[in-house]
């Protein structure tokens, strides 16, 4: 008992205060990690300096002499290493975005068949979940790459669907190119967005008000198409789309899609539209029963509970993951190295730091890159949820 | 015939064809769809069966027969490549290492897995602490015991998918569980370096971080020491999956009651007995599927070490695939049919394993 007082009442000895003890412990932490550094970047800085690897990005502004197949900006041989870090970033964006659209897309498709009431809907969507899951990404992407398009025939004998022609050359569309009437046509568009946009935010106030609901989707729509239409008419086609033709052993004008970014957009997008699948699934799963039973009360069609009471509800489910799914798919675009096509990796991190050797720079600009896309996301999912949490069960 | 109307009886309810019928021919919306896919089914059904089986070609010297017009999956170039698939360039007087290597692993797995299994304790020390040693001396060689040494520029095929997979396992578990503590620590500079790096690894691609240890790993140390080019992904794998571990554990850390916490600390448990004892068994039980979906994650992902050089199983069979001696227009779809049977084989396994984990631990929950 005199011991326990004694303890209550004296200050513990420092090796037993926690707060100390924490202290202790943090200090020898940074001690140990800050040491480990200092000794791997003194030893790193030696040894780039015996085996002269440049430190700097001196490299930047120099020329880089390899050519890209596929470049959003103008881009040669002569260019500065800069400008393909930029081609290369670029490309891994178009990769991300589009194959972001349509992984969505499919992935929504299936995600509502596994969950329908129709049996073999639901078989086959559960089937192409569990094929695509469960082999690696890179191992589809080589399919697409080396069994599907490399096999196709020569141009001569392309697959031909209307004005598209598949061969393995990549895959060729009609080029959209502007002419006389394209800045009327893109003004109109313009003045439509905006009128559509304030029909949006007129017909929730009036609904606030009200509680009545004007139509929104249909007015929206027809701000948005008729003037473009419009202007069309009055001014002439605002695009001509010029299809490619074969000349030769090969195909001249149109859009060319190289083999690389088809195979990597249709990998991608298969790949990560059976975890989109899986969330929508989850998310449909996640709304209770009896909100389908009071909408039905209510005597909503099957399709106005599911617009709007059902799908509102699963997408808060939805979109968090959504995200992270988006991510996923942002970072898997750099198995690009392995079918080469030009993206981020495959340009800054392969051929340049080939090149240049200048590893330490380059890498860290390239995980910089990575994390910066990936902060933004958590930064927009954030203020998402901040949102969410704010509305609450409101609108 | 309208009094016949007034006896009609409801429709059956039950019944395998009520039943059939209420599933695939619902409405019209739903006929058309059941039509429509069984029409595509019926279509492709044939064609693959004769690719597939009928007009495969089983056995053959070389590519002649696959080459010929009409001549579906040509599995005989996978019976002739399968030793090279399965090992790589490792020397053939020496693969009976490797496959005691593979049996002993085999075996370490199922102990492990098994639920009813005895001194599961023991399984797991000889698993993590013990097989690694083995394993080392068995394929690289330890001369003092008469192994001669193989460089792991010969390893190559199935086992080094499996040894890149183990090596994330066995690492990255420890390791995601110390920055899973670390990350919830209240001491400002163990949270932040571990918070730093979970993130910066988890924003970075598997790709760009293998990469990243090829070249700059032999920086880091000593030119005498430069890690051989095989340990560089193995390094590179370990890090990137700790990261991922390091989430699902916390995920399991956070689902533990704080209660937990505080009765342990009233025992007079110190802090590290109250993780070890309390919380983190507790914590990792719930978190075992999550820990599945990570390993079958990092399953595919092992393929991905072929960027910097390692001869993994898929590495192995796009090289075979392009030995001019069995040059055909099928050889790229029957070697990846057969690659994806093995990944597919694999990854199932493990995310049935897992659905089973996860009902036996909400049973019970229930209980």
């Amino acid at each position: 008992m005199a011991e326990a007082s004694a303890a209550t009442t004296q200050k513990p000895k420092p090796w037993r205060d926690p707060r100390w003890r924490g202290g202790a412990a943090q200090a020898a932490l940074l001690a140990f990690v800050g040491g480990l550094f200092y000794f791997a970047l003194t030893l790193a800085r030696e040894n780039m300096r015996q085996r002269g690897i440049p430190t700097d990005f001196g490299f930047w502004s120099q020329p880089s002499g390899f050519e890209v197949s596929q470049s959003l900006i103008a881009y040669s041989a002569a260019s500065t290493y800069g400008r393909a870090f930029f081609v290369g970033l670029l490309n891994t964006l178009t990769v991300a975005a589009i194959g972001a659209v349509l992984a969505t897309a499919l992935g929504f498709l299936i995600g509502v068949g596994r969950v329908s009431q129709n049996w073999l809907v639901s078989r086959l969507c559960g089937a192409y979940v569990e094929t695509l899951r469960n082999l690696p990404l890179l191992l589809q992407l080589l399919f697409w790459y080396n069994a599907v398009l490399k096999a196709l025939p020569g141009p001569r004998q392309s697959l031909r669907f209307g004005d598209i022609f598949l061969n393995n050359r990549g895959l060729f569309v009609p080029e959209p190119m502007a002419q006389g009437g394209a800045q009327a046509a893109a003004i109109a568009l313009v003045l439509g967005l905006i009128a559509a946009l304030v029909w949006v935010s007129y017909a929730r106030a009036k609904q606030k008000r009200t509680g009545r609901r004007p139509p929104v989707a249909l007015v929206a729509l027809a701000f948005v198409v008729l003037p473009p239409l419009a202007a069309a008419l009055v001014f002439g086609a605002p695009l001509r789309f010029q299809p490619a033709q074969l000349k030769g052993f090969n195909f001249v004008g149109g859009l060319r899609l190289t083999p690389e970014f088809v195979a990597l957009v249709i990998g991608l997008s298969t790949y990560t539209a059976s975890f989109i699948a899986e969330i929508v699934r989850a998310g449909l799963l996640a709304v209770p029963k009896g909100q389908r039973e009071a909408a039905d009360a209510l005597g909503l069609t099957h399709g106005q509970s599911l617009r709007l009471v059902v799908i509102p509800q699963a997408m808060r489910v939805i979109i968090p993951p959504l995200t992270s799914q988006y991510l996923n798919l942002t970072k898997n675009s750099s198995l690009a190295v392995f079918i080469s096509y030009p993206d981020l990796v495959q340009v800054f991190m392969g051929t340049v730091l080939n090149q240049t050797g200048a590893a330490v720079p380059i890498v860290a600009l390239t995980m910089a890159v990575y994390l910066a896309i990936s902060l933004a996301a958590s930064v927009a999912m954030n203020a998402y949820n901040a949102r969410l949490a704010r509305h609450g069960g409101g609108s | 015939m309208s009094e016949a109307g007034l006896v009609l009886k409801p429709p059956a309810r039950d019944g395998a064809l009520a039943q059939a019928r209420a599933h695939l021919f619902g409405g019209w919306g739903s006929s058309l769809a059941t039509l429509s896919f069984a029409a595509l089914i019926l279509w492709l059904a044939p064609d693959l069966l004769r690719y597939l089986v009928l007009d495969a070609v089983w056995r053959a010297p070389d590519g002649a027969a696959c080459r010929a017009t009409g001549a579906g999956a040509c599995w005989a170039f996978i019976v002739e490549k399968f030793p090279f698939f399965v090992y790589g360039p490792y020397p053939p007087a020496l693969r009976w290492r490797v496959d005691l290597t593979m049996a002993l692993g085999a075996a370490l797995v199922a102990w492990n897995l098994w639920r009813g299994a005895p001194r599961k304790g023991l399984a797991l020390t000889l698993f993590l602490a013990v097989y690694p040693f083995v394993a080392l001396a068995l394929l690289y060689g330890a001369p003092f015991l008469g192994l001669a040494i193989v460089p792991t520029s010969q390893w190559g095929g199935v086992f080094v998918s499996l040894l890149v997979a183990a090596v994330g396992i066995v690492f990255s578990l420890p390791f995601g569980v110390m920055l899973a503590l670390g990350r919830r620590s209240r001491l400002p500079v163990v949270r932040m370096m571990s918070i730093g790096f979970i993130e910066i690894v988890r924003g970075a691609p598997l790709i760009a971080v293998l990469f990243m240890a090829n070249v700059m790993l032999p920086l880091f140390v000593p030119e005498e020491w430069a890690p051989d080019r095989l340990l560089r992904p193995l390094i590179g794998v370990a890090l990137f999956a700790s990261a991922y571990m390091a989430e699902v554990v916390r995920g399991g850390l956070q689902a533990i009651p704080r209660g937990q916490t505080e009765a342990a600390q009233a025992l007079g448990l110190s802090a590290w007995r109250t993780q070890r004892l309390v919380v983190l068994p507790q914590a990792l039980t719930l978190v075992i599927p999550g820990l599945v979906n990570t390993f079958i994650g990092l399953f595919k992902d092992t393929t991905l070490v072929a960027a910097v050089g390692a001869l993994d199983f898929l590495r192995a069979v796009d090289v075979a695939r392009l030995d001019p001696a069995w040059a055909g227009p099928t050889i790229a779809t029957t070697s990846y049919i057969f690659a994806g049977l093995f990944y597919f084989v694999f990854c199932f396994a493990m995310s049935r394993y897992s659905l089973a984990v996860e009902r036996r631990l909400a049973q019970a929950r229930a209980r």
